[in-house]
């Protein structure tokens, strides 16, 4: 019961806006609530799916997206240690395999750092440092005999930990370089130690073999965030590095940053083991997800045109129907006043013509009586008021003959069915109503301008209707205008089925509300001696005729009344009550 | 001149009796009845120059008495008085056989020539 009170309330409050509002804000509303109604129904589904899609696609698509970084990392991070714990074994096995009188010779040490290049490669030199620090033997391209190490921090932490590899230097050579230091000792003192100094073009080689897109960049950074090796974007060896790696040994870490480029861009890092240092990857967003960007905009694209669609067709759909309805509503309007106001006045012919009828037959005796006693009196011998008596007999049948002429204009009210068609001559027919009335113009001075068309062809139509209908409208534009006013009668050819006469006076005009009301039967602006029917008459008999009535009115400007008249008369004739 | 005599039919009486008086009062004879059935009775009794007719009557109307005696009396000439302003009555009468029609109230004058018209006629 509830749900079919609710749809009742939501069905009358959206197709029906309100039977007291003005018509065409009555459609307006309807057609905004229908609209409303079916972009709620459609837009809100389309977007509620394109939001869940969204989501759904984003977060499948970032795990595909993000794992290949994560293995590829983790891959890359495996060969720098492999790289590195293959320096250091190999400069373990040194020291455990010769003695450190043997190394101490400057020969042998060369012969073995040959046989090192040869068949390991990387290796830039290679020098024993004795307890006190001095490089007392050494195998490279410079001149780094006697070199002090003593006062260096690595040459301490290689005494305590036994093993060391040195983040990136220039050093004295002036070229990005780690250095692989192992301790080894012989009877008199443990603390020598053997220093192997490494290119880190092989780093650059590792990288190189991540294979990565010319948008992307990887390095290495040490703790303290300075670069290990050249980047492509953010700087050369031993400069700060903007990534802040984690703090700690971790696996790896996924953080989502904007570079100093302003560009968004994907990081991964990850720590490498024995070593100090963060292998970094760096992916614009927009290469990482590139993919997603374009599904995304594919999908925003789609979304668009869908709703662009669906609006346009709501628009268009709604527009088509609303006034589909409006049409509908308006012409059924239209006929159901139409045929109220036939209704009405034939229901108001009928009330006269029994009215009438009824008061003709007492007229008649009364007549007859005045005549009788008119009779009597005229044969009667000369008598004292015999010319009293005559002229109120006489006085009587005047009145007499005034009730008749309204009986009968009531009946024929009653009987505009009775249409007789003879061809005439319109201009003819004007003129002589014309003739009626020339007394009352003449006598007060009403300027009358013909401007007949006076090749009018003939009509079929009937005399009398068409007097009538003429004479009521000169009639009403006679008491329109002032004395001296001016009157003005034009006849044309409208087209080839149809006639036209306008009667124009520059007399009083009517208010907007007058003219709707005029052609109401006993409805009269002539206080006190209209009987407010001769306009109803008149639009009976032009429509009777299959003509048309139209009335152009400014209130204090004047009057125009159009009449346009079927050339043949119409089809249904007599036929319509 | 023989006097004219002539069958006035109405239902209102005041009606027929004031203008079978000022008929009279012109040189006519005339006979009066108030229904269609008492106007056959007449005509069947007498024999009438003319017999003036109103057609809206109680019981036999006017133009049910032109049927009926129109066969019987086919030269007595009718004119029929109409009170409904309009011209259908007199047309149907006329396509009936009347000779003429007025609409009520009538003018004695006007009634007077269409007597003399189709009086002498014959």
């Amino acid at each position: 019961m509830a749900e079919s009170r609710w749809w009742r309330y939501f069905k009358l409050n959206i197709f029906d806006p309100g039977e007291d509002l003005k018509s065409a804000d009555r459609y307006r509303l309807l057609q905004r609530n229908i609209v409303v109604l079916m972009m709620l129904v459609t837009i809100i589904p389309l977007t509620l799916m394109a939001v869940i899609n969204y989501h759904q696609y984003r977060s499948s698509l970032t795990d595909e997206i993000i794992n290949p970084m994560r293995l590829l990392t983790s891959k890359t991070k495996h060969s720098f240690e492999l790289f590195l714990e293959e320096k250091l074994s190999t400069v373990r096995f040194i020291t455990s395999a010769y003695p450190v009188d043997t190394l101490a010779n400057e020969r042998n040490l060369n012969r073995i750092f040959r046989v090192l290049k040869k068949e390991f490669g990387g290796f830039v030199d290679l020098g024993l440092i004795d307890c006190q620090g001095i490089q007392v033997s050494y195998a490279g391209p410079y001149d780094l005999l006697a070199k002090d190490y003593s006062d260096q921090a690595w040459y301490h932490e290689v005494t305590i930990r036994g093993t060391y590899i040195s983040d990136v230097f220039m050093g004295y050579r002036n070229f990005p370089h780690i250095a692989i230091a192992v301790q080894l000792g012989n009877d008199e003192c443990d603390n020598w130690v053997l220093r192997a100094t490494i290119d880190t073009y092989l780093f650059d080689n590792l990288i190189v073999a991540m294979g990565l897109d010319a948008q992307s960049d990887a390095f290495l950074i040490n703790d303290k965030a300075v670069f290990q090796t050249n980047s492509k974007f953010y700087g050369k060896v031993l400069e700060k590095c903007p990534f802040l790696p984690p703090p700690g040994n971790y696996g790896i870490h996924i953080e989502e940053e904007t570079d100093p480029n302003g560009r968004e861009v994907i990081v991964v890092y990850t720590h490498l083991e024995n070593f100090c240092c963060n292998l970094v990857m760096v992916k614009p967003k927009s290469v990482v997800l590139k993919t997603w960007f374009t599904l995304k905009s594919e999908m925003f694209f789609i979304f668009i045109i869908g709703a662009v669609l669906i609006l346009l067709t709501i628009f268009k759909m709604t527009g088509v129907l609303v006034k589909k309805t409006r049409d509908a509503d308006e012409r059924r309007e239209l006929a159901f006043r139409e045929l109220e106001h036939a209704h009405k006045l034939s229901s108001i012919g009928r009330l006269a013509a029994g009215v009438a009828h009824e008061i003709n037959n007492p007229l008649a005796v009364i007549n007859e009586k005045a005549g009788l006693m008119k009779d009597l009196v005229e044969r009667a011998e000369p008598f004292d008021k015999k010319e009293k008596f005559m002229e109120v007999t006489a006085s009587i049948q005047k009145s007499v003959d005034r009730c008749k002429t309204i009986t009968h204009r009531l009946l024929g009210f009653a009987r505009r069915m009775e249409v007789q068609f003879e061809l005439l001559d319109v201009n003819d027919v004007i003129r002589e109503v014309l003739g009626f009335l020339e007394k009352e113009y003449l006598y007060r001075g009403i300027e009358i301008r013909m401007e007949l068309d006076e090749n009018l062809p003939q009509i079929s139509s009937d005399l009398g209707q068409l007097q009538q209908v003429f004479l009521n409208i000169l009639t009403n534009a006679f008491s329109a205008v002032e004395d001296n006013g001016l009157v003005v009668i034009r006849t044309w050819e409208q087209d080839p089925e149809t006639l036209g006469v306008s009667i124009e006076d520059n007399g009083c005009g009517m208010s907007k509300e007058t003219l709707n009301q005029i052609f109401e039967p006993f409805f009269t602006t002539k206080k006190g001696y209209g009987t407010g029917l001769g306009l109803a008459i008149t639009y009976g008999i032009v429509q009777k005729l299959g003509g048309r009535l139209k009335v152009e009115s400014q209130e204090g400007e004047g009057t125009v009344f159009y009449v346009f008249l079927r050339k043949t008369p119409p089809s249904n004739t007599g036929e319509r009550r | 001149m023989k006097e004219r005599t002539l069958l006035l039919v109405d239902d209102e009486v005041e009606f027929v009796q004031t203008l079978a008086e000022r008929l009279q009062l012109r040189g006519f004879q005339v006979h009066t009845a108030h229904d269609g059935d008492e106007a056959l009775i007449q005509l069947e009794k007498n024999r009438f120059d003319m017999v003036i007719l109103d057609v809206m009557m109680p019981g036999l109307g006017g133009l049910d008495v032109l049927k009926q005696m129109k066969p019987l009396y086919p030269k007595t000439p009718v004119i029929l008085l109409t009170g409904r302003g309009s011209t259908n009555d007199g047309i149907e009468g006329m396509r009936l056989g009347a000779r003429d029609y007025l609409m009520k109230p009538i003018n004695i004058d006007e009634l007077i020539k269409k007597i003399d018209e189709n009086l002498s006629r014959d």
